[in-house]
């Protein structure tokens, strides 16, 4: 079979290799883009199309046990959704949840290619990747939650580092995941153990561990460092969603010091105002520090109006939004490791609130002044679906549609905001950088989020659109590790030389005995059946190297 | 040693250290077992329980043809083809089953259904299918089995006789563990029991609960109500059977303990109200986090039915009675769960997966499925009524002893098997994964018109 393909007269955009709207031919052979392929290779003519790499979603929730519960959630959600079967593909439900294939598929029908998972319990982790598995197409990878592991605070509190970091990167390994996630560090506990309190500030020790979130945010920023994980911990900062945590992003931020932190979903730490009232925005102050300090990067979290699903290991605050409507609500604990709320949401324009937010995610995109450290997300589906993603880069790039959507919504929220006086507009290029070249920066994916030779042949073919909400929304190609899976909008295929990316930092084995005890004594599984066998992986594992850098600029 | 023992002939011995038990929902996974590798036979299954015994000891390898088709054997490759065939050319398929196989054999269930325009349903259905509907109307407070151990003060179990059905649930997880923050075990905790008759499982418990039959929804509406300040009514007694005062203490308790949970079972689910009283239940544990923790989970049966529920609700994001006759997936018990599609004649092709509905369903439903009007395949591992009424029958290994995988336990955590010897056998995933393949290459050979939006 002829696995070789040249794109010819496309409009490439490809900014890691400073290719900015040129026509150039692209390549590609063996799953990889390359320098030239023989005369029999499939020619696909994109005159007047542009060209980018496939689209990196860094955090996103789309495999998992609070991901499976959420979609047994909403059968009333699926139902005014259907995925259909086609010839080439698999039926599913869509919605704010939808099922694995369906996930896979609309993903790829918006020209993304890798995706990662962004919150999975270590206990669980077995559940993602079994996920992961049957999501057709797209790359995936996820992010550990051990920022509430007892035995790992415990360590912190007795001052034990180096058996700290060994342990880490044990668990690591024992999961099979691709870096440290951090949500409401110290907060389980309290919510757990302590009749569903929470921590108010990093600098407070909660009850239950002694032990303040700074020195365990501290403590997981060092530890990935001196393993030189290619992505830092991920971290979902304390107080999130409440008004004034501005103060508490920004010492989240100031604890990393010169190292290396991904603040995902950053809108929703970007509040100013107190406490119990409504917020006010604080995107300068937070996009300030973001832009001075180079060893930060960020996700934005969006928040699209319509429909939108909660669904977070920071189990307090999901119980605090419960109050206003009664909706129906998931709490899930899983011992030693985590909490997990779920809570269907709507946002409206009409509110306060909701239309702030949405103003506030975009006046940090549009006041980040790099975009490479600054990632388009919607924090699928808690800001709203990532099939939004077209909607947001066309608010992004065109000013006037943005003025004319600020009209349709709260203007008591829009007169508090600074973003009618942002007449910045994105171009192709830069929104090219916050949907593929940054995030896989970002992600230290050497292979991904550009064109040059030696990287996967990832690919999306855009018509270029005036109106850019429908050029994003259905790319013409799509080829995913050289497979071509979209050819004129539809599938012709859904094979793909799928990867499931995860690292494997060295350790020292001795460490092994120092976690047993604590699961013997407080495990509900037993050791020796937690850490997961590359069975699960099913021959699609790949492991990205460690190295330690103090920005997303050093090779 | 003695002498004489020195005599004995040497066995070819095996042992097989944290095996996972999969009798029930509880999934063990601290079980030794000692395999006699000769016979092929398992001589002991130290820390399991009267049920986990049995389910170990008694497992032998029968001299059974691997497939059937109308009694008489076949080669597997011909039973997978007509399978293949038979659901291919029927009107309405069902699939049924699942829940004692491993979730990499059910993975392939949903997309057969899928190719064939057929309906899948899980045992689920007839145990806490009720509980998956209240789910999805009113969610539910939950945790993982460990957090019971580490920190419930408040243990209930609601219509369930753990004691029978799920031996070790009290020693692994709910009554006597020592945990992070209930050192004590037992003492440290206050055991409520709810059920209508005193059971074995009563004995173990500090306050025991007899309600009138088919009176838990009361019971349960009453302290729901009474986390809204309201009184218990006095005619409580007689409403449904237990003393107001008994109730009052009862909610004291709930609502001043620091980490509460209720377990409940299918004298719950399956008694008048269904899955009102599921649904009322689980609001009830929401309820009480006005004050403090509280969670709830259903004490699910069978080995891998979590799974079972799990595999399917990510495929179509439903978690069981799901039909794709229009091209996707669609829910709605009643219609397409398997009691139903049976009494009412229409499914004309079943396929039934680890799992035994003739010598369990309703009469109505067996005479459906035995007739001739539907084409009965079986893929079990033992021989049983619905494997001997079955025109296909494929006789497959058994999970957790001959064949490994995932299950997961009734609390969501996802457990590897470790097989103990290997069977003769084809696996369940092997057998599906063939019946798949062959399937998917009927449907194509069909080119059936798919239905797309445009059309409805």
């Amino acid at each position: 079979m002829n696995n070789e393909i040249r794109i010819i007269n496309g409009i490439v955009f490809d900014p890691t290799n400073n290719i900015d709207g040129k026509v150039v031919d692209i390549c590609i052979k063996d799953g990889k883009i390359v320098s030239k392929v023989s005369k029999s290779a499939k020619v696909i003519d994109a005159k007047g199309m542009a060209v980018m790499p496939g689209g990196v979603d860094i955090h996103c929730h789309i495999t998992g046990p609070k991901v499976n519960l959420a979609r047994k959630l909403m059968p009333e959600d699926h139902r005014l959704d259907p995925h259909f079967k086609t010839p080439n593909t698999q039926s599913g439900s869509g919605g704010i949840v939808p099922s694995t294939f369906a996930t896979g598929y609309r993903y790829a029908t918006l020209g993304y290619t890798t995706a990662m998972e962004a919150a999975v319990p270590p206990l669980t982790a077995r559940h993602a990747l079994e996920e992961m598995y049957d999501t057709p197409i797209i790359d995936n990878g996820f992010y550990v939650l051990l920022g509430n592991n007892l035995f790992l605070q415990s360590l912190i509190a007795e001052g034990r580092f180096a058996e700290f970091k060994e342990a880490v990167a044990w668990w690591l390994n024992a999961t099979k995941a691709y870096t440290v996630k951090l949500v409401n560090p110290g907060g389980d506990e309290p919510w757990k153990g302590h009749k569903n309190l929470n921590v108010k500030s990093i600098d407070e020790d909660s009850k239950a561990t002694d032990i303040a979130p700074r020195k365990v945010i501290e403590a997981f920023i060092d530890a990935v460092h001196e393993l030189g994980l290619p992505h830092p911990p991920h971290i979902h900062c304390n107080n999130l969603g409440h008004s004034g945590n501005f103060d508490t992003t920004l010492e989240s931020m100031k604890t990393a010091g010169d190292r290396r932190l991904h603040v995902a979903h950053i809108q929703f730490n970007s509040y100013a105002g107190e406490v119990g009232k409504p917020p006010k925005s604080a995107s300068k102050e937070i996009t300030d520090y973001v832009n001075d300090h180079q060893n930060i990067t960020c996700d934005v979290g969006q928040v699209m109006f319509g429909k939108a699903m909660f669904m977070t290991a920071d189990a307090p605050l999901t119980y605090l939004l419960r109050s206003y409507k009664k909706e129906k609500w998931v709490n899930a604990d899983t011992e030693c490791e985590s909490g997990c709320g779920i809570l269907p949401f709507d946002y409206q324009g009409m509110i306060y609130t909701h239309a702030l937010q949405w103003a506030i995610g975009l006046e940090i995109f549009l006041l980040s002044k790099d975009p490479w450290r600054i990632v388009l997300s919607t924090d699928h589906p808690n800001g709203g679906s990532f099939a939004n993603y077209p909607l947001v880069i066309k608010l992004l790039m065109d000013y006037e549609f943005r003025k004319l959507a600020m009209k349709s919504v709260n203007q008591k929220a829009m007169n508090s905001t600074i973003l009618g006086e942002l007449k910045r507009e994105y171009t192709l290029n830069e929104i090219c950088i916050i949907t593929r070249a940054g995030p896989a920066k970002c992600l230290g994916l050497k292979d991904k989020g550009h064109l040059g030779v030696g990287a996967d042949a990832d690919v999306t073919v855009y018509d270029m659109l005036e109106d850019k909400e429908e050029m994003f929304n259905a790319p013409r190609y799509v080829m995913k590790a050289g497979q071509l899976l979209i050819a004129d909008h539809e599938f012709v295929s859904d094979y793909t030389d799928k990867k499931v990316l995860r690292v494997a930092p060295d350790y020292d084995k001795e460490i092994e005995k120092v976690i047993k005890p604590f699961f013997d004594d407080f495990y509900s599984i037993n050791y020796q059946n937690y850490a997961i066998q590359d069975d699960y992986l099913h021959g699609l594992g790949k492991v990205i190297g460690t190295k330690k850098k103090n920005s997303i600029y050093e090779n | 040693m003695s002498a004489a023992s020195k005599d004995i002939k040497i066995v070819n011995e095996k042992i097989v250290e944290n095996a996972t038990c999969t009798f029930c929902g509880c999934c063990c996974d601290d079980i030794t077992l000692t395999v006699d590798m000769d016979k092929k036979v398992i001589t002991k299954a130290k820390d399991a329980c009267v049920l986990g015994k049995s389910w170990f000891l008694n497992h032998v390898i029968e001299d059974k043809p691997i497939a059937r088709i109308a009694g008489k054997e076949v080669p597997l490759d011909d039973a997978i083809d007509e399978a293949a065939k038979i659901l291919m050319d029927a009107k309405f398929p069902i699939l049924y089953g699942m829940s004692d196989t491993v979730c990499e054999a059910q993975r392939h269930c949903a997309p057969i259904m899928d190719d064939c325009g057929g309906t899948i349903d899980t045992t689920t259905s007839v145990c806490h299918g009720p509980s998956g509907m209240a789910f999805q109307g009113v969610g539910e407070p939950t945790m993982t089995l460990g957090e019971v151990k580490n920190r419930a003060d408040f243990v209930m179990y609601w219509g369930g006789n753990p004691a029978e059905a799920h031996p070790r649930h009290f020693a692994r997880y709910a009554v006597t563990p020592e945990g992070m923050y209930t050192p004590n075990g037992k003492d440290d905790r206050t055991v409520v029991i709810v059920d209508i008759r005193h059971t074995k499982t009563a004995g173990v418990s500090d306050i025991f609960l007899q309600l009138k039959p088919g009176k838990d929804f009361e019971l349960l509406w009453m302290l729901r109500a009474a986390c809204k300040g309201v009184d218990i009514p006095n005619d409580c007694k007689d409403i449904c059977g237990v003393e107001k005062e008994v109730v009052e203490d009862l909610f004291q308790r709930m609502k001043n303990c620091n980490y509460g949970v209720i377990f409940f079972g299918m004298g719950l689910t399956m008694t008048r109200g269904r899955h009102f009283n599921s649904g009322a239940l689980m609001a009830l544990a929401t309820d009480l986090n006005e004050f403090t923790h509280f969670v709830a989970k259903p004490a699910r049966g069978h080995g891998n039915v979590t799974g079972a529920d799990n595999v399917v609700s990510w495929q179509t994001g439903y978690p069981f009675g799901v039909n794709f006759s229009r091209g996707h997936p669609r829910f709605n018990p009643g219609e397409f769960t398997t009691v139903d599609t049976l009494s009412r004649k229409e499914a004309d092709a079943a396929l039934i997966i680890a799992s035994d509905p003739v010598a369990n369903f309703p009469k109505p439903a067996i005479d459906h499925l035995t007739s001739d009007k539907c084409k009965l395949i079986s893929i079990d591992t033992k021989n049983t009524p619905t494997s001997e009424a079955a025109h296909v029958s494929i006789q497959t290994s058994t999970y957790g002893i001959n064949t490994g995988g995932t299950v997961y336990r009734m609390d969501d955590v996802p457990i590897s098997l470790r097989p103990a010897f290997d069977s003769p056998f084809p696996s369940d995933l092997e057998v599906l994964t063939k019946l798949r393949k062959k399937v998917n290459e009927l449907s194509k050979k069909a080119n059936r018109p798919y239905a797309t939006k445009k059309y409805m």
